[in-house]
């Protein structure tokens, strides 16, 4: 495949429950004891392991929604997801859901872009779109918007 | 598994007490072997020659033919990776003392809880009407509904409830629902030893002065187990597969591990060590259970126990 340009740089974040043990959690030390869950084969699967390190076993789910269940139910202390889909989960899918903080990026910037066969020709026309909407505050302002909970939700450092 | 005599009672009409009419039980007689290689009833030497000569050339060509197709390169690749299979193995492997914690814990109790539900199944007379109702709902219920379907109802739903002393544990929840659902079938597959005891048998054992439970415990039982190990070795072995599901609730175990692996690397070798894991431990099984029934055999042509 080939992918366009960034149209949403993105951070993983931490939800978790209303009084849960790491709701107040502020660095990874916090999180060494806590059982944290990830959907497989994501970037956030991967900074569990590779980043946050804890002490427990990290659960492993086929989809988001094994997660939530067992984050709902108790058996999972945190989910680690991107910062979008934490909004919805804490708005929508669990009442009592909280975003502990965003964590910050280590290496390489993760983004949100469109995908596309490998040698599409669309790719240029859509990087040309997002190029205009970011050089006229568009993409800034949309952000702003609809994600801008983003500076509110603490980092949680290393 | 069915057999003649549902519901209990046993059937009068069945055939005698000769094993070998009762369909589905191992063969008792030793003259009958499985003819692989060998086209007719008494083949010669030179057939056995012609047989093998033409079986290696086959696969010869077979694996020729494959190994020269254009996408082969591919296929080992994507498949038959041997860097990939040196770094992913041992991490299957380790993870799979999971799974073998996990289906032994369920087959012991499997192997017991059927057991009960059989015996229940086949006790005589109205008062045990309920009993037998039960058991027979037991088998209905739990051979009908998906072994994955009852893991997630179990492992997501039990911790869900949020009640005190109901334990969370992934694996707690496995090894029940699997116990649950293979029960069902082990339970089936106990009775039909049991319905192929002759009540001839049971007869003997009372008018020797047995009680009806003596006579179930010291003569049908023994009988029976010993008629049914290989299909026992059947669930048992579905048992082993199916604890693979257990990655559904989010535990790592061995398929959990090996997709980790494959999702991080796009590579299927990881899938094709960890079933080579599963063959590897399963042909010794199936050779284990061979010898049993061959000496098992050995001993009641002899003369011996029967």
């Amino acid at each position: 495949v080939d992918f366009s340009d960034s149209y949403y740089d993105v951070n993983q974040a931490l939800v978790s429950v209303k009084g849960s043990s790491i709701e107040g959690a502020t660095s990874f030390a916090d999180l060494s004891e806590a059982r944290l869950g990830a959907p497989i084969g994501t970037t956030s699967y991967d900074y569990i392991i590779d980043n946050i390190q804890p002490n427990v076993e990290p659960a492993v789910y086929d989809d988001l929604n094994g997660a939530v269940q067992d984050l709902k139910s108790g058996s999972l202390d945190g989910i680690v997801v991107d910062l979008p889909t934490a909004f919805f989960i804490t708005a929508v899918q669990i009442p009592k859901g909280v975003i502990v903080g965003q964590f910050p990026t280590v290496g390489q910037q993760e983004y949100f872009a469109l995908a596309f066969a490998k040698g599409g020709s669309l790719v240029p026309c859509v990087d040309a779109a997002l190029g205009a909407l970011k050089a006229d505050g568009t993409l800034a302002s949309i952000q702003q918007e609809w994600l801008s909970d983003k500076a509110s939700a603490p980092v949680i450092s290393s | 598994m069915s057999t003649p005599g549902s519901g209990g009672t046993p059937d009068l009409s069945a055939p005698g007490d000769r094993p070998a009419s009762d369909p589905g039980l191992p063969p008792p007689s030793g003259d009958r072997r499985s003819r692989v290689l060998g086209g007719g009833r008494r083949e010669g030497s030179r057939s056995v020659t012609i047989a093998v000569v033409s079986t290696v050339v086959f696969f010869t060509v077979a694996a020729i033919l494959i190994v020269r197709s254009p996408g082969w390169a591919q296929i080992k690749q994507l498949f038959f990776n041997g860097e990939e299979f040196r770094e992913s193995f041992p991490d299957i492997l380790s993870k799979f003392g999971r799974n073998v914690f996990i289906f032994c814990t369920a087959e012991v109790l499997v192997l017991l809880l059927a057991l009960l539900l059989a015996v229940m199944r086949s006790l005589p007379g109205p008062v045990f009407a309920p009993l037998r109702v039960l058991a027979a709902a037991y088998t209905d219920l739990f051979r009908a509904i998906p072994t994955i379907l009852v893991i997630a109802l179990l492992g997501f739903g039990m911790p869900a409830l949020q009640l005190q002393g109901v334990p969370d544990s992934d694996v707690f929840w496995a090894i029940i629902a699997l116990t649950l659902v293979y029960s069902a079938y082990v339970a089936e597959v106990y009775r039909a030893g049991i319905d192929s005891i002759h009540p001839s048998q049971v007869a003997a054992a009372r008018s020797l002065g047995l009680s009806r439970g003596q006579a179930m415990r010291s003569v049908v039982l023994p009988q029976a187990i010993r008629r049914v190990i290989p299909p026992l070795l059947n669930d048992f072995i579905g048992l082993q597969k199916d604890s693979a599901l257990v990655a559904f609730l989010g535990y790592t175990e061995a398929l959990r591990q090996a997709q980790i692996i494959t999702a991080a690397d796009f590579n299927f070798t990881p899938y094709v060590a960890l079933a080579l894991i599963y063959i590897v431990i399963t042909i010794p099984q199936a050779r284990f259970v061979d010898w049993l029934v061959a000496r098992d055999r050995r001993r009641r042509e002899a003369g011996g126990v029967a």
